[in-house]
């Protein structure tokens, strides 16, 4: 049965404006559309009345690549497990719902307009050194060659599934980034190939992520659940292990 | 090495550390209490020696104090810069969907520990200041110009807990002291990077230590209260 529902949004129209949450009504939604559908029905619906459209992030659509964002009702993502919010599907919600929708919330994600906000911060750590240096010598190993432990291999893949979409600052009560700087770090930590620059990567990917004004992790577990790619707490007490050590060789 | 407590993750660290050390001294303190309940002359004999003797009084007493000024004031660091990392709160958050309530609210369960810790000093650790380095009463005994007159321990212990209204008001510093606990048990290993095939029995070891401590400290004050 298609629903009617009343959304609560966030607007604000640039960085500087003070912003607000606006009421709107929709209806005739399918329980089949995606959350991002269904916001797209109300933007056309805002166009057709001349009002300016809900700016949203969305890209893919596939829920991989990390642009969606979205706090609905109180949670990222949404109020279903392992999706991002493009893959979150009306059917999680009934007909005469209320919905709050905000940007997500941190000091070092800003907002750019309505429920827009740059996490460049994220790009940031990632130059810092979320990346293996590969020198052309001519003698460079084929990676297929290298023997890498399965358990490890297949830790090293789960970590680097983390698509960077903020879902963990967001859900963090401190906005805290160590779930993404820990599965950047140990996408790489788990491998032979990036234990060579193992030692900077860490210090200057937590240095990074400091500087860009991220909270303290308090090892709530909120960003584990929340993660629409499952990323383990695991990581973080691996990127923890690494920082030790990193720490007691300077 | 440099910098290190600059760090999130150094601080972290040092937060669990004390977390470990503090964790330690609560199962040591019970240890010495639950004696109180089995019998008052070796409660007497061991409060005698740890309250006299100068490694515990002038080594372990002020790493103990330095531990807890730490934890607290780390703590209370952490939050101010936890909070300005989110300056504008969301309109509608859902906490309980991902997280426990312990975890959350660490602060405030801490903060009922320290407000208790007020009080837990204001009822012995001053007064036994007070005795043995103002007044100058070493001797640990009831009349300290009779030698007959026995150890005072278990007899202002038991003075103490005469009183509903601080019964009461231990009762609820334990459960405060349990929630507190219950989540930073765990963090403290998670902290220091243990998260491993050990997590799920370390879980629930925690939960017996979180619970147990603090129903055996009630049923302490409980006992002298009404037993006195």
């Amino acid at each position: 049965m298609n629903m009617n529902l009343t959304l609560k949004i966030w607007r604000q129209k640039n960085a500087s404006d003070k912003g607000q949450m606006v009421d709107y009504k929709v209806s005739d939604i399918s329980p089949d559309m995606s959350f991002l559908e269904m916001l797209d029905v109300l933007n056309e619906q805002l166009v057709n009345n001349n009002e300016s459209p809900v700016a949203f992030d969305h890209d893919c659509r596939e829920g991989i690549c990390g642009m969606c964002s979205l706090y609905i009702n109180g949670e990222a993502h949404g109020p279903d497990r392992g999706v991002t919010t493009c893959q979150l599907h009306m059917r999680m919600f009934k007909d005469g719902d209320t919905i709050t929708i905000e940007p997500f919330r941190a000091t070092a994600f800003p907002v750019i307009k309505d429920l827009i906000v740059d996490r460049s911060s994220f790009d940031r750590i990632q130059h810092a050194g979320g990346f293996i240096s590969v020198n052309t010598s001519g003698n460079t190993i084929d990676a297929n060659a290298i023997p890498v432990n399965k358990h490890d291999a297949d830790d090293a893949f789960s970590a680097a599934t983390c698509i960077g979409c903020g879902a963990c600052v967001a859900s963090c009560k401190n906005s805290s980034a160590m779930l993404f700087v820990g599965a950047k770090v140990s996408q790489f930590a788990l491998l032979p190939q990036g234990k060579v620059e193992a030692t900077d990567r860490v210090l200057n990917m937590v240095k990074q992520m400091d500087e860009e004004g991220f909270g303290n992790c308090t090892n709530t577990g909120a960003c584990e659940v929340e993660c629409p790619k499952g990323i383990s707490l695991e990581n973080i007490a691996r990127m923890n292990r690494e920082y030790l050590a990193a720490s007691l060789k300077g | 090495m440099s910098g290190i407590l600059n760090s999130s993750i150094g601080r972290k660290f040092a937060m669990a550390l004390s977390a470990f050390f503090l964790m330690f001294f609560l199962l040591q303190h019970f240890s010495i209490n639950i004696i109180s309940v089995f019998s008052p002359e070796t409660f007497n004999d061991v409060s005698h020696f740890m309250g006299t003797f100068p490694l515990v009084q002038y080594v372990l007493q002020p790493i103990l104090i330095l531990g807890v000024v730490f934890h607290f004031v780390m703590g209370f660091v952490l939050e101010i810069k936890n909070n300005k990392a989110r300056q504008i709160s969301y309109a509608k958050n859902n906490g309980a969907a991902n997280s426990s309530w312990m975890s959350r609210n660490m602060i405030w369960s801490g903060l009922a520990i320290l407000a208790f810790v007020g009080l837990h000093f204001y009822d012995f650790w001053f007064p036994e200041i007070n005795t043995k380095f103002i007044v100058g009463d070493m001797s640990g005994l009831v009349d300290p110009n009779n030698a007959d007159s026995g150890f005072r321990y278990y007899e202002e212990l038991q003075h103490k807990f005469m009183d509903l209204w601080r019964v009461v008001l231990y009762v609820i510093a334990f459960v405060f002291l349990a929630l507190h606990l219950l989540h930073g048990f765990n963090s403290a290993f998670q902290s220091v990077g243990a998260n491993n095939k050990y997590t799920k029995g370390l879980k629930g070891f925690s939960k017996i230590y979180a619970i147990g401590i603090p129903v055996g400290f009630i049923f302490i004050a409980l006992f002298h209260y009404f037993n006195h």
